[in-house]
């Protein structure tokens, strides 16, 4: 009996993502500073309610998060970005 | 040497245009005085605040880049606070990266 589950096969073969190498998009493209007055740029780095996005999702590293950071919090102190919403996107 | 400074404060969208402009000149003025030199101005006019400040959801935002002496700037922010006609302001240090940074917006936005 046991090895009648054991033999499942799928219809199609599991696809478990690969997992592909984060990597921090500012050094690669080499963007030295971020401005916080750039508010539809630092939306790449905000979830959909205003909340900063943290590292392990976008991989970015610590000395450029720490940049976006306090862009995103300047921005937030200007009005350009909100502090919290509902439908950022 | 002179450090790099950027400032930027929003009005109150309540404001005539001319009362606008007035108040950006009086700060202009004051920079001037002081011994700053204005690099960058920039007006972005009448934009819509992501949330509402003093009940308003709208005002002007103005831009100033200077290079001006250190303590001067804590008189800046004085000024700021004590003007009725401001919503919020925000002075930021430069550093060369930033420097850098807004002077290729500039040769950018010129080309």
């Amino acid at each position: 009996m046991a090895s009648d589950n054991s033999e499942i096969r799928y219809l199609t073969p599991p696809t478990v993502d690969v997992k592909k190498k984060k990597y921090c998009r500012f050094k690669k493209s080499g963007i030295k500073y971020i401005d916080y007055k750039d508010a539809n740029f630092l939306l790449k780095f905000v979830n959909e309610q205003g909340k900063i996005l943290p590292r392990r999702l976008t991989g970015t590293s610590v000395k450029y998060q720490r940049k976006v950071s306090k862009a995103v919090k300047r921005a937030r102190h200007l009005a350009l970005l909100p502090y919290v919403a509902d439908m950022l996107k | 040497m002179l450090k790099h400074y950027e400032t930027v404060f929003i009005m109150t969208p309540v404001l005539s245009d001319d009362q606008a402009k007035e108040t950006v000149s009086k700060y202009k003025k004051m920079l001037t005085d002081n011994g700053c030199k204005i690099v960058h101005e920039d007006a972005w006019g009448l934009r819509k605040l992501q949330y509402p400040i003093q009940k308003k959801t709208t005002g002007f935002y103005h831009l100033i880049e200077f290079q001006g002496p250190a303590k001067f700037v804590a008189e800046l922010e004085v000024a700021y606070k004590r003007d009725e006609r401001l919503l919020r302001f925000l002075t930021v240090a430069l550093d060369k990266h930033a420097v850098a940074y807004s002077e290729k917006r500039r040769n950018k936005a010129k080309a």
